[in-house]
């Protein structure tokens, strides 16, 4: 019980017990206080040494190789790119040359069909041309070998049917005129 | 260690003795030291096993030797500026050297060689003296105009220039005792709060609560004990670069 109380007196006078017993950091008295100062001047100027000549020249040397390599790589991209940007130019004038050149051969081909076409439909008129002059021509020579029968068919059917009825033959030239006379009165003269 | 005879030993921890038997008795090679040495061990371990692989992807152990190297390089040139790579292997030896002295010491019965004032005045003088010649060397006289700064009315001068001077000689004390306190402290509460738990629980059921309050104290110094351990080191080589880049620029 004593000894708790004893321990809450000392941890609210910690400075002054502090002093009072004497810390051993503050106590010169004895030689270990002082010795261990040679021997971390010692340690420290080792480690000192050993960094700045070794441990972090090597970290250096990582991260030295790893920027370099980095660099490496970024150099290699740009080059690639700029390749591939090369290629993609080229690849787009290739292109729009081969658009123009088969637009160009189907402009042709279209003016060469059309020319074609026409010349085939003015040779198909023209003979379609001939061959209607030339029918026109037979109806017409038809005709007139119709009509030019028509007036002897007329003529002799008129002597016949006066013939029939009178029992007398008619005059060659009353018939003559009176056919010619009917015909031209239907314009078939 | 806890209890002896009366109240609470917190200073016993911080008692040197001598490692090795014989030889190291006859070298006057304490416990600190050996700490010292398991220290930059680890530093040095830190950097050979994480540079032995040299991958371009680094794996865990690289990349701790990969940050460590940047985290203290970009502390140098952003503090000091270019002229500060020269400083970078004293500024990355200084951290890591104490970050692992700090950090060793918080291990049950391991020793804490950055409690001893002893140490830390010794790293600061280092600094000090180095901070100074790199001052006279680059700058000459005109160091001294470093007193004296530019644009301060000639009646304060009187006042300031002292002033100045202290703070700049105080330099000593304060860099030294910041670490140096900062340790003892952490480590005095934890064995205060230590002894705590076992005498408490030794004197019956009844304090056993108290005990386990103790307990959870000393779980979260333990945890904060990591935080200044880290600190420290971290103030320390901070410290240390705008002290040098004073001495490279002057102001």
């Amino acid at each position: 019980m004593r000894r708790i109380a004893v321990a809450a007196v000392t941890l609210l006078a910690l400075p002054t017990a502090a002093l009072a017993e004497g810390m051993p950091q503050l106590d010169f008295k004895n030689p270990l206080t002082t010795s261990q100062v040679v021997w971390l001047v010692f340690i420290f100027s080792v480690l000192y040494v050993l960094l700045s000549r070794w441990g972090l020249p090597k970290v250096a040397d990582v991260l030295e190789a790893r920027a370099v390599s980095i660099a490496q790589d970024l150099d290699a991209a740009h080059q690639a790119k700029a390749a591939s940007d090369v290629a993609v130019a080229a690849s787009n004038e290739a292109t729009r040359v081969a658009h123009a050149e088969a637009q160009a051969e189907i402009s042709a081909s279209v003016a060469r069909a059309k020319a074609a076409a026409a010349a085939q439909a003015a040779e198909l008129n023209a003979r379609l041309e001939a061959q209607l002059a030339a029918a026109e021509e037979r109806i017409g020579a038809a005709r007139a070998s119709a009509l030019g029968a028509l007036r002897q068919v007329a003529t002799e059917t008129a002597d016949v049917v006066i013939t029939r009825l009178t029992g007398r033959v008619p005059g060659r030239g009353l018939v003559d005129q009176a056919v010619g006379a009917a015909l031209a009165a239907r314009g078939q003269g | 260690m806890a209890a002896e005879g009366h109240g609470i030993d917190v200073l016993g921890q911080f008692q040197l003795h001598t490692v090795g038997a014989a030889v190291g008795q006859s070298v006057n090679f304490t416990q600190a030291n050996l700490m010292m040495v398991l220290a930059a061990g680890l530093t040095l371990a830190i950097l050979y096993f994480g540079t032995r692989k040299r991958a371009v992807v680094p794996g865990r152990l690289q990349a701790l030797a990969e940050l460590s190297y940047t985290f203290i390089h970009n502390m140098c040139t952003d503090q000091i500026g270019e002229e500060g790579k020269k400083f970078f292997p004293l500024v990355f030896a200084l951290f890591f050297f104490i970050l692992f002295g700090n950090l060793i010491g918080i291990w049950p019965y391991a020793f804490t060689f950055t409690s001893h004032i002893a140490n830390t005045l010794a790293l600061t003088v280092l600094v000090w003296v180095l901070t100074t010649a790199v001052a006279l060397r680059l700058h000459g006289w005109k160091f001294f105009t470093y007193f004296a700064p530019p644009g301060v009315p000639v009646a304060l001068m009187p006042l300031l220039i002292p002033i100045e001077i202290l703070s700049y000689l105080s330099r000593l004390i304060s860099l030294s005792v910041r670490l140096f306190a900062n340790m003892v402290a952490g480590h005095m509460m934890l064995e205060v709060f230590g002894a705590f738990i076992v005498m408490l629980g030794a004197a019956g059921a009844l304090y056993w609560a108290p005990a386990g309050l103790s307990f959870a104290v000393d779980v979260v110094l333990i945890g904060f004990e990591f935080l200044v351990a880290v600190l420290q080191a971290y103030v320390f080589a901070l410290l240390t670069c705008i002290y040098l880049h004073d001495a490279v620029h002057l102001h």
